[in-house]
């Protein structure tokens, strides 16, 4: 393709490897185009997740009860940690952002790790909590079979909306987990600087969005009766 | 054609280098290079060839149903295959076809050129959106395999989480497309955004770029409901979870309100593209500054954002409160008003403009007829009294295949035609584009006006058998799809013959003024030999100055 472009460009700070996709007049118009669409990206995740809050909030105002019963089956506890790993991943995800931001690369690497870390360790509490609903037949619809429930099989339903919610958010941070690792790779590589960075700060957006849901789930779930 | 004064300021192919004899279609051979292509138009081309397919095959399912619904009782199909084949014809129509026909072809294929840029911004999400776009294709036809679907297009439980037909395929299959939808609208707003050459400031943009913008905000934000919708029906399907049958507690109308949530607005992404094509058919072929630019722009965006509002109206008789029902009774009624606008606003650029009767204009013009007799009929049926009595009769579906195929495929059509020679290079012959477009007036107007008879006097839609006193009618409207079918075969042989037989399209045939007209037809690879420089808006018809 055309290099026309690069020639009129300014790439003071870019790295050699780095080229400007033909179609762009500049690279500050492709970082801008990249930035818009991760926001684009992250209002379609937020619709998304919006049908399930819809959901949540139809049948907590159906069966209120049966919610206030099946809530007390979730543990705080692990919820609660499991909020403090995804907010301190978050952080460190904001400084690796930074650190990429002003090139320094082992910051940055180490950061990322640290984030990765945490995202695991919040996978590995989700498991422990799940495989305590799978043994005590907290499960959605048909498959509610929890003894000693004064609200009936309607706490099916909380664990339907349960299930739905944490599980297609559990998803979304394995898929960040992925991302986490691709952009960790790259700076491994010494691949951004103060002037490329976009790839570590849209995957950060992403990130913060994916802790941002969590921060509803856990109230909206564990703590509200 | 006459051009008038405007001849001397456009110029043959002012950006578009075609000395080298090289352009989109021939600068790389073979298979591969299509399937990995990121040329917009490559993937525009290939998502043309698609989206006609599918409307093929919707078509002849059509076809088939029509001619087992010419008397009542069984002809040649059973009542499960009866419901098999109408179940299939819409669910590829609207999500195979006319929800991605126009921004994925021509949408694809213009956008670039008409803002004066290369390529949409993420060249590579386009390709990936034309591959999800045949993966969901893929399972939407694997259903014919393991069962068929008999669900109706809307998927409603709890129905669709209890017959044994293949809903989960089928299903899978929408929600893989509407991520290729989401990857369109997202190229689409950021392009609009960010790649505007010098001079095309927002209000300098063809209409028709108003109206995929319009459109992508729609997508974005509508889709993703439809997303998360599919995946719990998919999951109730698969275990039982409760969220939408009843016997476990759940709500089948919240199914309703989540599948409207995104299925009406979805009406504005298949209507939006085509009212685009109608403002530059009308101005180019009328040589006339369009009547009310921004009106007609605002209109687009006002109809994208109150299309939200609007999804209770499917529901009047679905069991939803009086008071919710009245609300969107009342916000119905205001989408006519944008809509009046355009609609008013094509009449007015059409006075004392210089008509040309070709093939596009006679589209334009069919379109204005059909449009407004489906979008008034939309009024209609948003009346809460009236509601009641054509609700699920063939009212309905002459309703709405007014606005889907007598606007969005019309327009679409006609904008094929306008758009055909600077795609392939090729002229179609104007007689028999005219008398394709004839017939497909005509036949359309046979097979579906009758309906909206049928359904005032009480014939419930998708329905295997019928009185007998229906009969004359539904014998009429079946004969006259088979016009309707004949006239799309000739528009189809029409422009198949032009790409070997038809005349070397000359850069701008119609004289047009925005910026795909400057380029070489078909356009090279990077679609201008340099940036573009806006010199003068795309309807400036007059010299400046001068009074008409």
């Amino acid at each position: 393709m055309s290099t026309v472009d690069e020639a009129t460009t300014p790439k003071a700070g870019l790295s050699p490897q780095f080229h400007v996709a033909h179609h762009f007049d500049k690279a500050d118009t492709q970082f801008d185009a990249g930035r818009m669409g991760v926001w684009l990206f992250l209002v379609t995740e937020v619709l998304f997740f919006g049908g399930l809050f819809c959901a949540f909030a139809v049948f907590r105002a159906w069966y209120f009860d049966a919610f206030v019963e099946a809530h007390h089956h979730l543990d705080k506890v692990m919820g609660g940690v499991n909020t403090v790993v995804l907010i301190c991943s978050s952080l460190t995800m904001a400084l690796a952002v930074r650190s990429a931001q002003t090139n320094n690369k082992k910051a940055t690497v180490a950061l990322l790790l640290v984030t990765l870390l945490c995202a695991a360790v919040f996978l590995c509490i989700k498991y422990v909590e799940y495989s305590h609903k799978f043994h005590e037949g907290l499960l959605p619809g048909k498959y509610f079979t929890a003894a000693g429930f004064t609200t009936g099989n309607k706490a099916g339903i909380f664990f339907a909306v349960y299930f739905m919610m944490t599980g297609v958010h559990g998803l979304h941070v394995v898929i960040g987990m992925g991302l986490i690792t691709w952009i960790l790779v790259r700076a491994a590589k010494g691949q951004f600087s103060s002037r490329y960075y976009a790839p570590v700060e849209g995957v950060g957006l992403y990130w913060h969005l994916v802790d941002l849901v969590w921060i509803y789930l856990f109230p909206l779930l564990y703590l509200i009766g | 054609m006459a051009q008038g004064a405007i001849t001397d300021t456009t110029g043959p192919a002012g950006y578009g280098d075609a000395s080298s004899g090289k352009n989109y279609l021939n600068a790389e051979k073979g298979f591969l290079s299509w399937v990995t292509t990121v040329d917009h138009k490559r993937i525009g081309m290939m998502y043309l060839a698609s989206v006609l397919t599918a409307f093929l095959l919707g078509g002849l399912m059509a076809l088939v149903l029509r001619l087992e619904l010419m008397k009542p009782g069984k002809q040649f199909l059973t009542a499960d295959q009866y419901n098999q084949a109408f179940t299939l014809h819409g669910a590829l129509m609207v999500f195979l076809f006319i929800i991605p026909a126009i921004p994925g072809s021509l949408g694809n294929f213009l956008v670039p050129i008409m803002v004066g840029a290369k390529d949409v911004a993420f060249p590579k999400l386009n390709l990936l959106s034309i591959y999800l776009y045949w993966s969901g294709a893929v399972f939407m036809f694997a259903s014919l395999l393991i069962g068929g679907i008999d669900t109706g297009w809307t998927f409603y439980t709890p129905y669709s989480s209890t017959t044994s037909t293949a809903v989960i395929s089928v299903t899978f299959g929408a929600f893989i497309l509407g991520f290729s939808s989401i990857l369109t609208g997202l190229n689409f707003i950021v392009t609009i955004h960010k790649l505007r050459a010098p001079g095309i400031t927002w209000f300098k943009m063809p209409l028709l770029l108003w109206a995929l913008y319009a459109t992508s905000v729609v997508q974005i934000l509508a889709t993703p409901v439809l997303a998360i919708t599919l995946l719990l029906l998919i999951f109730e399907r698969a275990f039982s979870i409760g969220i939408f049958d009843p016997r476990l507690g759940g709500d089948p109308v919240l199914f309703q309100h989540f599948f409207w949530f995104y299925s009406h607005p979805a009406v504005y992404i298949m209507i939006l593209p085509g009212m685009g094509i109608i403002n530059e058919l009308i101005a180019v072929h009328a040589k006339r500054t369009v009547f009310g630019y921004k009106a007609i722009a605002y209109s687009s965006m006002a109809i994208a954002l109150i299309g939200f509002l609007v999804w209770g109206h499917h529901m009047f008789v679905a069991g939803q409160s009086e008071l919710a029902a009245t609300i969107f009774s009342f916000l119905t009624f205001l989408v006519a008003i944008p809509s009046g606008v355009k609609v008013f606003n094509w009449v007015s650029t059409l006075w004392k403009g210089s008509i040309s009767y070709t093939t596009p204009m006679m589209y334009a013009i069919s379109f204005l007829f059909l449009f407004t007799i489906g979008g008034l009929t939309g009024i209609f049926l948003g009346m809460l009294s009236v509601n009641m009595h054509l609700t699920d009769t063939y009212f309905v579906v002459a309703h709405f295949h007014y606005v889907m195929m007598g606007g969005t495929v019309i327009a679409f059509i006609g904008g094929l035609h306008h758009w055909w020679p600077k795609m392939t290079g090729r002229m179609y012959d104007e007689t028999v584009g005219k008398i394709a477009c004839a017939l497909v007036f005509v036949g359309f107007n046979a097979t579906f006006f009758v309906q909206f008879i049928l359904g005032s006097r009480g014939m419930p839609r998708r329905y295997y058998n019928y009185l007998d006193q229906f009969q004359p009618l539904h014998a009429f409207s079946t004969v006259g799809s088979w016009i309707l079918g004949a006239g799309l075969v000739l528009v189809a042989w029409n422009l198949i013959r032009s790409i070997t037989k038809g005349a070397i399209a000359p850069a701008n045939p119609w004289g047009g003024l925005s910026l795909e007209w400057e380029t070489a037809s078909p356009p090279i690879t990077e679609n201008f030999a340099e940036t573009p420089i806006l010199k003068h808006g795309p309807y400036d018809y007059f010299p400046a100055g001068s009074k008409h």
